[in-house]
């Protein structure tokens, strides 16, 4: 999800290599020799920054190795969460490289720290925000040329021969006037000794014969057939197995513990103690439980022992009532509201969510008086690493990270807070530990998506035309929490993304109130992030206005587009597609959303039928989409297709309620997520487009859940502003 | 105690407790780590397995309940005509994403596809409803489904 657009701010990267390597003076990559033979190049891939936090030093973040038989090694800061990165970034590199797909391997990093001198700086750039192929789209096809273009030289040198006069093709660069042909590998070792050159051709886009072309992903084989190793799959000899039980009151500690029956559990090896925690270690996972439910915990449940999801909303609602801190804004919004023919005024809100993705929490850690491994699926590398090392009382330079796929992210895996556990942990553990948590205090202990309570207002002229709009976010600042420099003046720029929608206003006024959950209770990224939160409000609202104003959604959506012409092609081509203002059946209604967010124009028309019971199915939803140059087609449906259902999940389910200073829900019972049978059909359509990429993994889960509730609204005529949906509030019969 | 059971066609034997699931056998006792934990509670469908061919949740199955029953996991699923069907279809029509479910997916799918070889959207929903994703590939899994259904038996 989010973030490496912010990862500059958490880079401690520094690098001597760059110094002694051969520079390019341009900046963006080295080129060396690689340990062992071949040449290693090193790439910065730029972050993705509201406030430019270019230093001037270059720092590689990702590296290619171009082995003497031919193989070519990506060693990239993205981890691969199922969004399909691995296979998007090989086809940037393989498309100017001039080799097959095939013959490109990607590695976790950090990797080998001889081969790649420093692999730690590799982790400082997080995997988030739609932001992997948008910051790779350029340095990683000049990287790929670059290298290509040395290796022809090294071949040219060697044959006599012009240069131009050779062309590159599947990793051999060939001299067809004299009809010769010599294989990259054969030239790894030369072309490292050559200068960088300074400008290379980039492709024109006509010339792609990877990019733009559906190709199958490259880690599938190993999630069909088991083989693919996730952080939890990790086997260490003499490995022990733990899981633990926190507080589960937000805060609390532990007063104290009678271990008695659970050590008497077969295979229950040890029984750890814990400020805020026990952990069971065992032979296995299976007596590891056993040990657990055997334990009599007494807890000191703190401040929070009382607290409820009421006592998180009031601050909100108050905090509501107070001007914020101004973002984006145009005009004179209070002098449009005052002489607006008509004022709507509504307020929205969205609840704590979960992440509950497929593989629980994990960490495994070896810990030895001078030195650490951490295996983990991770999509912060160094924040663990740095994490690890000041819990463990150890230099950073001996913590090892080594990074696994990870079984679903979806924001969580940003967060490092399970790590300092699992070390302590293994601080009192002889030899490795994989600490698993239960689906259970997966859900009781995540990092929450922050509750959100907005207001938003709006003056109508006397045709129903917006003429003032004002939106005021209130909710907690992850932005403050996780990257504090990029917190200024009370404004969290996320908060706030995407609280005005793609529309032009003529007067506009975004407000942000910044209001904290009692502390224990952390806020976080969550699929989306910021637009998820403000396209259900926004477009929840522009709905409410086209109603008010009786006016058709879309048309009235239109009308406030003329100068987003992409946005407007989205809406119009997603209304086309998906049949707008053909008759449905009784008790069925169309509803859309439009957004702009992560360099990506989307539009989604849903489909919903509300049963008597208040029962709400979404049917099909159609979505159109502008990403830019598309670099798989492929990845682009399949990331909208698994974002809607990550989206109508929350519109239907998603809740995270307190009781008792405790989450309520603990399992897949109790915290419901969308099945198969559920699950609609999804039509998606993609506009051609030669802009810059867009981000793929976020927008169609922001874009659902508004569409859901106006669709909610033209089938019943009752206004959803709250999620999840309340069944209650639909029921007819 | 020692449970002596068959895996994949061999008899393994482990010494653990009668009540111990079978998923925990497989992943910390046997190393097989390609079936997945994911609730603990028969919710989500990742742990997956079969059991005399029939799609069983190994979480909540324990050990001294399998008996002489034949086990079939993640790693062998592709020896079967219905999992050789399900795995290619996965593949051709790149199902998965995180991939973390996928071991249950592919088990439920083949045991569906080994029982009814021509399923409808009904039995999909069925015999799929208990396997969670939240990468939600759904879309994709119907269609791979209905693809494995049609195509020809393997010659292999």
């Amino acid at each position: 999800m989010l973030i490496d657009r912010l990862s500059s701010f958490a880079a401690d990267n520094t690098t001597d290599a760059s110094r002694e390597r051969n520079l390019s003076r341009r900046g963006f990559l080295t080129a060396s020799a690689a340990a062992g033979g071949g040449l290693l190049l090193g790439v910065a891939l730029p972050a993705w920054t509201p406030a430019a936090a270019d230093a001037g030093t270059f720092a590689p973040n990702a590296f290619i190795r171009i082995a003497r038989d031919g193989r070519v090694t990506l060693v990239m800061p993205y981890v691969e969460m199922g969004q399909g990165t691995y296979t998007s970034i090989s086809m940037l590199l393989a498309e100017e490289l001039e080799v097959s797909l095939d013959q490109v391997q990607v590695e976790h990093a950090p990797a080998d720290r001889k081969l790649y001198g420093n692999p730690l700086v590799a982790g400082d750039q997080a995997t988030g925000g739609s932001t992997a192929v948008r910051a790779s789209w350029e340095p990683m096809r000049r990287a790929g040329a670059t290298a290509r273009a040395m290796l022809v030289s090294a071949a040219a040198a060697e044959w006599q021969v012009d240069a131009a006069a050779c062309r590159a093709e599947r990793g051999v660069v060939i001299h067809d006037a004299s009809n010769r042909r010599i294989a990259y590998g054969e030239l790894v070792d030369k072309a490292a000794a050559l200068p960088v050159p300074d400008k290379v051709a980039l492709k024109d886009p006509k010339d792609f014969r990877l990019i733009g072309t559906p190709v199958r992903r490259i880690d599938a084989a190993g999630k069909v057939n088991g083989t693919a190793e996730y952080g939890i799959d990790v086997k260490l000899p003499g490995m022990k197995i733990a899981t633990v039980a926190a507080c589960p009151v937000f805060g609390g500690k532990l007063a104290s513990v009678d271990d008695s029956k659970a050590k008497a559990v077969n295979g229950v090896r040890q029984i750890v103690r814990l400020a805020d925690a026990v952990a069971v270690i065992a032979d296995h996972m299976g007596a590891a439980r056993k040990g657990l439910e055997a334990l009599a915990i007494t807890w000191d449940e703190g401040a929070n022992a009382h607290l409820s999801t009421a006592d998180i909303v009031a601050p909100l609602a108050a905090a509501l009532q107070k001007p914020g801190v101004v973002g984006p804004q145009a005009g004179d919004v209070d002098a449009a509201m005052r002489t607006a023919a008509t004022t709507v005024e509504a307020d929205y809100q969205l609840p704590l969510l979960a992440h509950a993705a497929m593989e629980p929490v994990n960490c495994t850690v070896h810990l030895r008086p001078d030195a650490c491994d951490i295996w983990v699926g991770i999509q912060v590398a160094a924040r663990a690493r740095d994490v690890a090392a000041a819990t463990a009382g150890l230099p950073v330079e001996k913590v090892t990270i080594h990074n696994h796929l990870i079984g679903g992210g979806f924001g969580r895996r940003l967060e490092v807070d399970f790590i300092p556990q699992a070390v302590r942990i293994a601080q009192q553990v002889d030899g490795p530990v994989k600490v698993i948590w239960t689906r259970e205090e997966d859900i009781q202990h995540d990092i929450y998506r922050p509750y959100y309570y907005d207001r938003l207002a709006a003056g109508l002229d006397a045709s129903g035309a917006v003429v003032g709009f004002s939106h005021r976010v209130v909710g907690s600042s992850i932005v403050a929490r996780w990257l504090p420099p990029a917190f200024k003046d009370g404004f969290d720029f996320d908060a706030v993304d995407g609280a005005a929608g793609p529309y032009d206003f003529p007067n506009l006024r975004v407000d942000y109130v910044r209001q904290e959950p009692p502390a224990g209770l952390t806020t976080g990224w969550w699929r989306g992030v910021g637009i998820t939160h403000n396209a259900f409000m926004v477009e929840g609202f522009i709905d409410e206005l086209a109603a008010k104003a009786g006016k058709d959604p879309v048309a009235y959506r239109r009308a406030l587009l003329d100068k987003a012409p992409r946005a407007r092609g989205v809406l119009d081509l997603a209304a086309e597609k998906a049949g707008w203002g053909t008759p449905m059946p009784a008790g069925s209604g169309r509803g859309v959303a439009l957004l702009f967010g992560f360099g990506t124009y989307m539009a989604q028309v849903a489909e919903v039928a509300v049963g008597k019971d208040g029962q709400v199915r979404v049917q099909r939803v159609v979505c159109a989409v502008d990403c830019g140059m598309v670099v798989n087609p492929d990845t682009v449906q399949a990331q909208i297709q698994g974002g809607i259902m990550f989206g109508i999940s929350a519109a239907l389910y998603g809740a995270i309620t307190i009781k008792d200073g405790r989450v309520e829900q603990s399992n897949f019972d109790s915290y419901q997520v969308l099945r198969i049978n559920e699950a609609p059909a999804v039509d998606v359509h993609i506009v051609k487009s030669n802009e810059a990429p867009g981000g793929m993994g976020e927008p169609a889960t922001s874009a659902v859940s508004p569409a859901i509730v106006n669709a909610i609204f033209a089938a019943t005529g009752k206004r959803l502003r709250q999620l999840p949906i309340d069944t209650a509030q639909l029921k007819s019969a | 105690m020692a449970f002596t059971i068959k895996i994949n066609g061999t008899d393994r034997t482990v010494a653990v407790d009668g009540d111990t699931p079978l998923l925990w056998v497989l992943r910390d006792v046997l190393g097989m780590t390609g079936t997945k934990f994911g609730c603990g509670m028969a919710l989500c469908g990742a742990c997956t397995v079969h059991v005399d061919g029939t799609a069983t949740r190994s979480c909540i199955t324990t050990i001294d309940s399998v008996g002489t029953s034949a086990i079939t996991t993640i790693e062998a699923i592709g020896e079967t005509p219905a999992g050789q069907k399900i795995q290619k279809a996965w593949l051709d029509l790149d199902v998965v994403q995180c991939g973390y479910c996928q071991s249950g997916q592919v088990m439920s799918a083949a045991a569906l596809l080994a029982e009814k070889p021509e399923p409808t959207d009904a039995d999909v929903d069925d015999a799929m409803s208990g396997n969670i994703c939240r990468c939600g590939t759904y879309v994709r899994i119907r269609q791979a489904i209905k693809q494995a259904a049609q195509s020809p038996a393997s010659n292999g």
